[in-house]
């Protein structure tokens, strides 16, 4: 089957990138509201006040709808480099395997674990243990995080290999996998990114509900108007300083990723001729739909790309079309004519990645995050001083905003992954020629699958994704819009009390407890 | 032993441990269109999954991700051999996981009985797909000597793909009956402990005949014994039901299926994956494995890793072993663990 003229590999690159990028739009929330969800607890158990046990109940059940679908999404994840990446699977195995498994013994169990003991354990652990459990589940997130991107790493970037005697790589040093400078550096960055976009969500949702307070001429002296102040401005430093890090460990991977894989940056910048000093791309135009670097036309910085690449205002930065001849050189002008190529057997490798989508997706990934820390610094300059903000611009702007640090997420890692093509494994420049690893994308999908089999699981996890798109947000919609329900009425029986925790077991020891417990939970 | 050896039994414990736990709350999901006829009852038996069900899913990643650990040449066939069967399970797994957290987000009844429902087909799906694809692992896939699968997508779906899908979901309906009935008090625990009592016998057949099966193709004496005992299980699960022993039926019901299990890994090793085309093209420990050095590293990380996980998760079920019942009035809550 040829629909519309994708064969089998292009059909599961769609289906990888479609399911990882739906799936790490929940994973930073995840982990940054995570960890902001979890100082929030901690306030109430240290402080006892109020205003923290409602800020942990409102932000904690979001956290758990958008968990709920992270997890089955990322079901997905673990399968689907074998079903449809099968010569990949066997062609990293020595490395890959491992690193997936550690992330499922060592993280998996633990998030899901003591998520559990979190959300069904109020009023039947002692508070300061129960607390330890939303710890243990976030830590669980972010080792999670370190594995795969540990393993996502070393396909940029392999380390602690040789070459074995049937060419795949065989792996000789683990300590060297796990401390690969290119997962260092994606890990940190990923983790401040994770951040933002929690704080994105404070500040987005909290100034609503302070403005829509204030219109409705609600008191800012009781408990919810805390709440929201607290979150906006807890949000707003969050993004902030996460912003700046992320713009630190930014510059680290970027600088690494000059040195590991240069014509993923050239092609950031849509740099064509080699440039001594080399200047920052702002805005490209040029013919639509074309991979040829010399249609592509910009306004530029000058210096600031030779600073960027290599922390001088004048060292030479590659270009696209002597990188390609140099790789070419080296890796070959066609792909071998051999069957695990398929159709691609025998034709032209193009070393350059698709240059609209690098370009882009880099901008985007900038530009959205700047965005991000420019709404930030608004919030926080709106409420200082006790201030509600009102303008409806500024508040509808900030939570429209919340959209932006995912966006400067997902390109992020759309900029990272299509950048390392034609290659799923990119040759480690450090390593001599002829030792290298590395393997072709080409080269990579399932053998024996139909491309009917791949339009299938396609098409129904898209529909499958789509539908549960909508009720997730339709879902985290009206509970935002909904607010703090407790304040206002009866408490909800069995669920944690308000007020100062004591060193009893927490919780109305009511009859219907079991049952209520569920409703704080989700 | 060797760490293939080694760690071919650790994929065995794993996907026993999977079984073992998922097993129940796979059953318990099926039961609720037959044990929770009341919105009271469903919410009951929803209850006693509800802290565990995730924590059991964890296991199913950890052996899926220890076969492609350990055997990447296991999982880059088995995989793609059931491309279709396992995607189902996915979409079964995907629909399940979202259900029982939104359930409890939107109080109508309408909502409610309907993630009830998506519970229910979400987990029978899960079941049936994963007993197929072991039961063609170790029974055969039609695969050539690369481990490519040979036919089209349906090719690898004979009977012993059917025999495992009952095998499960017939080992979970009755596992899951009695954890109810261990787990609960009141109507619900009378209803799921009469269900278990009837089908106890009839489910257990085909898990028997499979890992009957595999020990005829390629046991020792050892899985021989080894079947005995899972037979004899059954026995002992059904007469601790009859007098009412609900906590030790459950403790020979898992024993049946873990020697079960212990029959089948046993029989079938060193195959991983059996080829219907030529036994040569059989994938098998060795030709599937990663390094030794590979293997040593796991070896340690699993070591002081899973004695950690099984500490904590048991701990978990300890502080959520209180029964549950579907009347508040007669909930015994003087004990509160702590």
């Amino acid at each position: 089957m040829d629909l519309m003229g994708m064969d089998t590999l292009d059909v599961a690159r769609w289906q990888f990138g479609i399911t990882t990028v739906y799936h790490f739009l929940m994973v930073p929330l995840t982990i940054g509201l995570g960890v902001l969800v979890a100082v929030m607890h901690t306030m109430w158990v240290r402080t006892g006040r109020p205003e923290w046990l409602r800020m942990t109940r409102f932000w904690g059940r979001i956290y758990l709808i958008n968990f709920a679908l992270g997890v089955a999404t990322g079901l997905v994840q673990e399968f689907q480099f074998g079903l449809a990446w099968s010569e990949y699977s066997r062609f990293v195995g020595d490395v890959f395997g491992s690193l997936l498994a550690l992330e499922a013994l060592l993280a998996f169990f633990l998030e899901s674990t003591f998520l559990g003991l979190w959300i069904f354990g109020w009023g039947r652990i002692p508070k300061k243990l129960h607390l330890a459990a939303l710890w243990a589940a976030v830590i669980g997130s972010i080792v999670s995080a370190y594995f795969i991107i540990a393993a996502n790493s070393w396909m940029q970037h392999p380390v602690g290999v040789e070459v074995g005697d049937d060419g795949r790589p065989v792996q000789v040093d683990f300590g060297a996998v796990l401390t690969n400078n290119t997962a260092l550096a994606a890990f940190s960055h990923a983790i401040v990114a994770a951040l933002m976009v929690a704080g994105a969500l404070l500040v987005g949702i909290g100034l609503w509900h302070l403005r829509k307070r204030k219109l409705a001429e609600r008191p800012t002296t009781d408990v919810d108007h805390s709440v929201w102040r607290k979150s906006v401005r807890l949000g707003g430093f969050v993004s902030l300083a996460a912003f700046v890090l992320v713009a630190v460990t930014g510059d680290w991977q970027g600088k690494l990723m000059y040195q590991q894989q240069p014509l993923k940056m050239s092609s950031a910048e849509a740099l064509c001729e080699t440039e001594a000093p080399a200047s920052f791309s702002v805005f490209a135009f040029g013919k639509a739909g074309s991979n040829e670097c010399d249609d592509v036309h910009s306004f530029t910085v000058p210096y600031l790309l030779s600073y960027l690449a290599h922390g001088d205002f004048s060292t030479a930065v590659p270009g696209v079309n002597e990188l390609q001849e140099e790789y070419a050189a080296v890796y070959g002008e066609n792909y071998p004519d051999d069957p695990s190529f398929g159709d691609r057997a025998g034709r032209p490798i193009d070393y350059t990645p698709l240059l609209a989508v690098t370009y882009w997706s880099f901008r985007l990934m900038i530009g959205m995050g700047a965005v991000s820390a420019g709404v930030a610094a608004y919030a926080l300059w709106a409420t200082r001083k006790g201030r509600v903000p009102t303008s409806r611009i500024g508040v509808y702007g900030s939570l429209l905003a919340v959209a932006a640090p995912f966006v400067a997420n997902a390109t992020g890692w759309i900029f990272t992954e299509m950048g390392r093509q034609p290659f799923v494994v990119y040759p480690n420049p450090d390593v001599p020629v002829g030792e290298q690893v590395y393997f072709f994308t080409a080269q990579a999908v399932s053998p024996g699958v139909s491309t009917g089999e791949v339009w299938t699981s396609l098409i129904g996890l898209t529909l499958v994704y789509g539908a549960l798109a909508v009720v997730e947000l339709w879902l985290i919609t009206r509970f935002v819009r909904r607010g703090i329900t407790t304040g206002d009425g009866a408490p909800v029986p069995g669920s944690p009390p308000e007020g100062p925790p004591d060193d009893d077991v927490p919780g109305g020891r009511d009859s219907r407890a079991d049952d209520d417990v569920l409703s704080f939970a989700y | 032993m060797d760490l293939q050896t080694v760690w071919f039994a650790a994929v065995a414990l794993l996907w026993t441990g999977f079984l073992l736990l998922e097993g129940f709350d796979f059953g318990v999901a099926a039961l609720l269109p037959v044990l929770g006829r009341r919105t009271a009852d469903r919410h009951v038996m929803l209850r006693s999954i509800g802290p565990l069900w995730d924590g059991n899913e964890v296991w199913l990643i950890t052996a899926v991700g220890a076969v492609f650990a350990a055997f990447p040449g296991w999982y880059a066939t088995w995989l793609p051999a059931l491309y279709l069967p396992f995607v189902l399970v996915l979409f079964g797994l995907i629909i399940r996981a979202v259900a029982f957290e939104w359930r409890h987000s939107h109080h109508t009844e309408a909502w409610d009985a309907t993630w009830t429902r998506v519970i229910t087909a979400g987990s029978l799906i899960a079941a049936l797909g994963i007993g197929a694809a072991l039961g063609a692992t170790t029974l055969g896939l039609p695969i050539d000597v690369d481990g490519t699968r040979v036919g089209g997508p349906f090719a690898g779906l004979g009977w012993p793909a059917l025999l495992g899908a009952v095998a499960v979901l017939g080992y979970s309906l009755v596992h899951g009956a009695v954890f109810l009935a261990l787990k609960t008090d009141g109507p619900i625990r009378a209803a799921a402990h009469a269900f278990a009592l009837r089908w106890a016998p009839v489910a257990a057949v085909p898990l028997l005949a499979w890992a009957g099966l595999v020990h005829l193709r390629y046991g020792t004496t050892a899985t021989a014994v080894l079947w005995l005992v899972a037979a004899l299980s059954v026995v002992v699960a059904w007469t601790r039901l009859r007098v009412g022993r609900e906590g030790q039926a459950f403790a020979a019901w898992g024993a049946m299926l873990v020697a079960a299990a212990a029959t089948i890994f046993g029989a079938a090793y060193p195959v991983v994956v059996p080829s219907t085309v030529d036994a040569a093209f059989d994938v098998t420990v060795a030709s599937a494995s990663v390094s030794d050095y590979t293997l040593t590293v796991m070896t340690w990380a699993a070591g002081i890793g899973l004695p950690v996980v099984l500490g904590y998760q048991a701990w978990t079920y300890w502080v959520f072993r209180k029964r549950l019942t579907a009347e508040p009035q007669h909930t015994a809550d003087a004990e509160v663990p702590a």
